[in-house]
């Protein structure tokens, strides 16, 4: 159950070797998660992760589960909250792709559209069936601010960010008073491998501050989170910027 | 018997959680509500009193008693009353006040039922003379998960088991409780005020045992040298002579106050280290230096809290923990520095209240030992406050003491077992009686009870 901060003791990860999702876990773990469900892709990433966070006194388990796969969400996920009530899922899997590289080649545009978002429509719908018959639990959705409005340099995966982002919201609201929590977070870059080599943006970011805002966001019951937080004034202002001026800007 | 998936929190209004709310009108349908209440189980619950999610459970079934509200027999001379565990002692009261007698033990409040007194094993001002609830019942009716109802007697495992055992073993029916007479409806109260904790702690020692009820309230937000300053409020219930002729025409009169309830949202952070601190300025200042032989209602001497409707609304949507432990005589040494590591973090917590337990009674779970215990409210939003508890957690488990499982939201299930010595006996007859688990909380599931 989670405390009355918050808190959760048994913890799903979805995309098991995010950086921002194990600097999460590392953070709750110290607090009080004791359970960790590790999903992913069987790898020797993966089990890196899960031994990591043993070293810290969890209980972690893995399971092997591929975003792409729809057709298997519901009986891997199935088989984990059979195993006991999980108090938090933390949406946290999702690919960059190549931005050039996908305009040419719209097969694995579509490869990042379908990880980020039907993938997630898939395993989010699963979870949140899952939690609420339990009546409880907070499904915490790693979005992005790349979402908020799609830029030249990385639209398609701001697109497929876009639509997580809405869905998730959506989710939110059908969810409200189920007693199960959807919480989406929005961080702008975030210094990880997934970022590695690109040009660093404005307000860039790291996993472990990602991490703290998703504990204040659980204690405060947060609906929406930007890291860091004053992206949600840059973001709003943003928005209202006319496309033509929009598109010069270096962004 | 109605049912609707609600959400529910605790008092403290922290951590809800959905669950379908059944309400018994009848023992049988409250058998039936055992019986079907489904793989994530049932709990009772009576007027939602406790701070934490003792009375929640996510998923399942929440039995809510207070339609079972019945008073069936007062014995108006020997002062036992035979009632549903959905009575409240504030109706006792009531009921009770103009035949002579009161309720043996009252917790803050009046608005908590018979079967929640026992489920929590509630303990009031008079802990020291009086001990717990438990303590004056004489038996209860027990519905337990197999669908039977159980006659449950003291000195038994199961009545051990139930008496502070958070709703866990089963659902209570009934209960015969032994009243304590009363000659009016008013106390006799003398306050005093204490400079320090050690002056404080010093006056409660001498003289606890001259008084049937005894409490001080602590200013937290007080530093340095007046750490732990306080006011002492003692009474005894005012005996028919104390009156003057006009409240002697009524000498039993039950009459509270009530004041409107605050607005349903309130902004959050209305209780800063600022509003708080004033208030406590204020409260410490107000109280005489020391006056003897007030008369005060009985109401404003035990539920001055229960004047305000919905008085946790004014903590915001954010809710509020309430933190009690108790730390066993001769270990002061914890109790001062717990109160001065609240003091150096300037938790805005309303009056803390301190007191001191007399003998425990033998509810497994039962949370008074003989020593002092602190209560206090702080905002659930303030930053850093899981880690500031857990660690006085950790200091009152070294010291032999414990926290109130009523009141508390936010345990380290690996501390429990050093607070509770007796918890595997608890766990032992609970799945004994209840293989099922048909039994289960919010609480339970934290915990792992």
């Amino acid at each position: 159950m989670k405390d009355a901060f918050g808190l959760p003791q048994s913890l799903l990860v979805l995309g098991g070797t995010s950086e921002i999702a194990l600097a999460t876990a590392r953070r709750l773990v110290a607090r009080r998660t004791r359970t960790v469900w590790l999903a992913g892709r069987p790898s020797s990433a993966l089990e890196q992760s899960a031994a990591d966070l043993r070293a810290l006194g969890a209980d972690v388990r893995t399971v092997a589960f591929d975003a792409l796969a729809t057709e298997s969400h519901e009986t891997v996920l199935g088989k984990v909250f059979a195993e006991g009530d999980i108090d938090m899922v933390l949406l946290a899997f999702g690919v960059l792709g190549d931005q050039a590289h996908d305009e040419r080649e719209p097969l694995d545009a579509v490869r990042v559209a379908q990880t980020n978002y039907t993938g997630a429509v898939s395993a989010g719908l699963v979870s949140a069936r899952a939690l609420q018959a339990q009546g409880h639990g907070s499904l915490v959705v790693l979005s992005s601010v790349a979402g908020e409005r799609a830029r030249r340099s990385n639209f398609i995966y701001g697109s497929s960010k876009a639509g997580l982002d809405a869905f998730a919201q959506g989710l939110g609201d059908a969810l409200h008073g189920t007693g199960v929590h959807v919480m989406v977070v929005r961080p702008g870059f975030v210094r990880t491998k997934m970022t590695a080599g690109l040009p660093e943006a404005p307000l860039a970011t790291t996993p472990e501050e990602v991490a703290t805002a998703v504990e204040l966001g659980l204690r405060r019951r947060s609906e929406t989170v930007w890291v860091p937080g004053v992206l949600r004034w840059v973001m709003s202002a943003l928005r209202h910027v006319p496309r033509e001026v929009f598109r010069r800007l270096p962004l | 018997m109605s049912a609707e998936t609600v959400s529910v929190t605790g008092w403290g209004r922290t951590a809800p959680t959905a669950a379908r709310l059944i309400r018994p009108r009848t023992y049988e349908e409250a058998v039936a509500a055992v019986r079907d209440c489904g793989a994530r189980g049932g709990i009772p619950r009576g007027l939602g009193r406790a701070y934490g999610d003792a009375a929640q459970n996510a998923g399942g079934a929440v039995l809510d008693m207070t339609a079972l509200d019945r008073v069936h027999v007062i014995d108006a001379d020997s002062g036992i009353v035979l009632c549903d565990a959905g009575v409240s002692l504030h109706r006792l009261m009531r009921v009770l006040l103009p035949l002579g007698w009161f309720v043996p033990v009252t917790p803050g409040t009046r608005h908590v039922t018979v079967g929640g007194a026992i489920g929590a094993d509630i303990h009031g001002k008079n802990h020291h003379v009086s001990g717990s609830f438990s303590r004056h019942v004489l038996s209860f009716e027990l519905l337990t998960a197999d669908g039977e109802i159980r006659a449950v007697s003291r000195g038994t495992p199961l009545f051990d088991a139930t008496t502070g055992g958070m709703g866990l073993t089963g659902v209570i029916l009934t209960a015969t409780v032994q009243l304590q007479p009363v000659q009016t409806s008013l106390m006799s109260v003398d306050t005093e005020r204490a400079r320090d904790l050690d002056d404080l702690m010093a006056r409660l020692s001498a003289t606890d045992d001259y008084y049937r009820y005894s409490v001080a309230w602590i200013d937290l937000l007080a530093r340095g040298a007046s750490t732990g300053r306080a006011v002492l409020t003692r009474g005894e219930h005012a005996p028919l002579d104390a009156l003057g002729t006009r409240a002697r025409r009524d000498p039993l009169a039950f009459r509270p106050a009530q004041l409107p309830a605050p607005p349903a949202v309130l902004p959050e952070g209305l209780l800063n280290r600022r509003t708080v601190g004033w208030f406590n300025e204020l409260w410490y200042r107000k109280a005489p230096r020391a006056r003897t032989g007030q008369l005060q209602k009985l109401s404003t001497f035990f539920h001055p809290l229960d004047g305000v409707p919905h008085w946790n609304r004014v903590y915001g949507r954010g809710g509020f923990v309430q933190y009690q432990f108790v730390v066993p005589y001769g270990r002061e040494d914890t109790l001062r520095r717990v109160v001065r590591r609240l003091s150096e973090r300037r938790c805005p917590s309303f009056l803390a209240v301190l007191k001191r337990f007399g003998d425990a009674d033998p509810g497994w779970l039962s949370f008074p030992l003989p020593g002092w215990t602190l209560a206090l409210d702080i905002p659930a939003g303030l930053p850093g406050l899981g880690a500031l508890l857990d660690g006085l957690d950790e200091e009152v488990a070294a010291a032999g003491g414990r926290v109130y499982l009523a009141k508390d939201s936010r345990l380290r299930p690996e501390l429990l077992a050093a607070m509770y010595p007796r918890l595997d006996d608890f766990r032992a007859l609970r799945a004994e009686l209840d293989p099922r688990g048909a039994f289960v909380s919010d609480l339970s599931r934290r915990l792992d009870l």
